[in-house]
């Protein structure tokens, strides 16, 4: 698949694919808002823009790989993968029901382009090393992606993991921590601190890099960047807004795990042009 | 019945440990099978996967003492072909990584073979921080998830080359103790199959692992005083070979289930389960009950949980008079 460079063209898509949350999450009246809105455009420029992928053969062996460790952005991810081709856009709007390829949370064993089954906060960077030191024995050159909550690096087996992939030197591995500073009750702040966050994981062994997580230049840039790293792993922290793009969702915890109801879902696809 | 007859029961002087097989197996198919790759949580010497990193350091990953992590990148190794076999103690296997294999590897459905030494109370002197004897239970309840506990050395063996050619996870517990050899060389295990021991009309005694080995001298106990004790070793205990649990209930009339592990939620349970299910008849179980181990020599504390085989044999005694 062709990666897209164009920053509009991305930009148009991040837009498409806010619309297809708002109107996946309405239908199915449930599911996570406002940590896949934050992580529209992150997951634009890294699927559109930098990953290697074949939708026409999801097994491809030289296909780049990705993990979605914060689980529960799973809107998001489908609505990416639809866009992408793994699956017909129909799809999207059986989410979370009963008999859908669309779990609540990523199911590889149910959905087309999904690799790894994700959750339960915090284990997703383990899989992403395993899948990346898989990746350096077979010889295919494949780069292995990851996207983390910022409330889910909370978990301790995150740090195990932080300290495999600097053990390891695991420079085909990326990792992308989606900084909302909202987790369910609140502020990261005020749950659990977690600054000083750029200082810990360089601590830890990372090239850590910092960005507007809604500049989908900047992302791509950062994203190129580590891809040229040699003998140590890449993260990109990208400060983004729990909720972005419609004000009414921005920075309010409530939206957490909302499904908007019908005036926000109105207000939603006025703010993203759609009506 | 489908699950054929009894396997010859070899009286040999040699002892061999399960986990010491387990290190042994898994160097020879390092050399035959180039997708086996190892993980292990910094007691390779005492799981015995040092053999195997010693051999392929490339293909040997420690993960230092961080079990949580230990079986997400398993899993991560498993997506990408690989075939890992991930050790540490049961206790820590099972029990602090139960949310990472549940949610990552038996949800995934996922190519990973957790291999998990020093199960049971025969660790010994470390003491009940160290002892699984709830490992079974919680391995058993998650659906994907095979669970086996092999009985000898020729039966890890065939074990560990199964679990390496199954496609799916698996969880297999071994011991710390040396044991006698009961089965052939050339030992084949098959899943989901139970195997007849000893024939005997009066009570079936099922065990698993070092239990196993319980049963068979209870049985020629109960023999001096003319009570025939038909053996099992039920070493698949997930999925359960019930077939055999019911034939036994028919023929017998009364069973046993002795286990190195609680009688909540393991072996006993299993059994009970079926007996429940198909033909109730009276049931007694050997093991911990409601207890965690404690420090002591392996023999001391077989005897102070009621694990021996005088144990089994008092329990046979007594489901044979509740029939």
């Amino acid at each position: 698949m062709t990666k897209i460079t164009d920053v509009s063209q991305l930009q148009e898509l991040a837009r498409q694919v806010r619309l297809d949350i708002v109107e996946m999450l309405h239908r199915a009246g449930s599911g996570h808002l406002g940590g896949s809105l934050s992580a529209a455009d992150l997951l634009v420029a890294l699927f559109f823009g930098a990953m290697r992928l074949n939708p026409g053969n999801a097994c491809a062996p030289d296909r780049d790989l990705f993990v979605l460790s914060k689980g529960h952005a799973a809107p998001v991810y489908y609505a990416i993968l639809s866009r992408l081709g793994f699956f017909p856009r129909e799809e999207l709007f059986t989410l979370r029901q009963f008999g859908s390829t669309l779990q609540g949370h990523p199911d590889a064993s149910c959905t087309p382009g999904v690799e790894v089954s994700t959750g339960s906060l915090g284990q997703g960077l383990s899989v992403a090393n395993g899948l990346a030191l898989a990746a350096r024995l077979n010889g295919t050159g494949q780069r292995v992606f990851i996207l983390m909550g910022d409330g889910e690096v909370q978990e301790g087996q995150i740090w195990e993991a932080a300290m495999t992939a600097a053990h390891q030197g695991l420079d085909n591995l990326t990792a992308m921590l989606d900084r909302n500073r909202l987790q369910i009750d609140g502020h990261t702040a005020e749950v659990m601190s977690l600054e000083p966050l750029a200082r810990k994981w360089e601590a830890f062994g990372w090239h850590t890099l910092e960005v507007d997580g809604h500049d989908i230049a900047a992302v791509l840039k950062a994203l190129d960047q580590l891809a040229g790293l040699k003998g140590k792993p890449g993260i990109i922290i990208a400060h983004t807004v729990k909720g972005k793009g419609v004000s009414i969702f921005e920075n309010q915890k409530k939206y957490h795990g909302v499904a908007p109801n019908a005036e926000e879902y109105r207000q939603a696809l006025a703010e993203l042009g759609a009506l | 019945m489908g699950h054929g007859g009894e396997a010859a029961a070899k009286a040999v002087n040699v002892k061999e440990s399960t986990r010491v097989e387990y290190g042994k197996t898994l160097l020879a198919l390092g050399h035959e099978n180039p997708e086996i790759v190892v993980l292990d949580a910094d007691l390779s010497g005492s799981t015995q996967t040092h053999l195997f990193a010693k051999a392929f350091p490339d293909r040997f990953f420690n993960m230092g003492v961080a079990e949580q992590d230990l079986m997400g990148t398993a899993a991560g190794l498993a997506i990408g072909g690989k075939i890992p076999f991930a050790s540490t103690f049961a206790v820590f296997a099972a029990g602090r990584a139960w949310e990472q294999i549940r949610q990552t590897i038996a949800y995934g459905n996922l190519n990973v073979k957790i291999v998990a030494s020093h199960g049971g109370v025969t660790v010994g002197e470390d003491g009940g921080s160290h002892q699984a004897v709830a490992d079974l239970a919680i391995m058993r309840v998650l659906p994907n998830l095979v669970v086996l506990v092999p009985a000898d050395g020729p039966e890890t063996r065939a074990m560990v080359r199964w679990a390496a050619g199954y496609r799916g996870p698996v969880y297999m517990r071994t011991g710390r103790m040396p044991l006698p050899v009961i089965f052939d060389a050339q030992h084949r295990f098959e899943l989901g199959r139970g195997l007849i021991l000893r024939e005997g009309k009066d009570v079936t005694l099922a065990g698993l692992g070092l239990m196993v080995h319980h049963c068979l001298e209870a049985a020629r106990q109960l023999a001096n005083q003319g009570v025939g004790a038909r053996v099992l070793n039920l070493s698949c205990l997930k999925p359960l070979d019930w077939e055999l649990v019911v034939d036994s209930a028919q023929a017998t009339g009364a069973l046993v289930a002795a286990e190195e592990h609680l009688v909540t939620g393991g072996l006993g349970s299993a059994v009970s389960e079926v007996l429940t299910d198909f033909y109730p008849v009276p049931l007694e179980r050997v093991g911990l009950r409601d207890l965690f181990g404690t420090s002591g020599q392996p023999e001391a504390l077989l005897k102070h949980f009621g694990l021996m085989p005088d144990d089994i044999r008092d329990a046979a005694l007594r489901a044979m008079a509740r029939k």
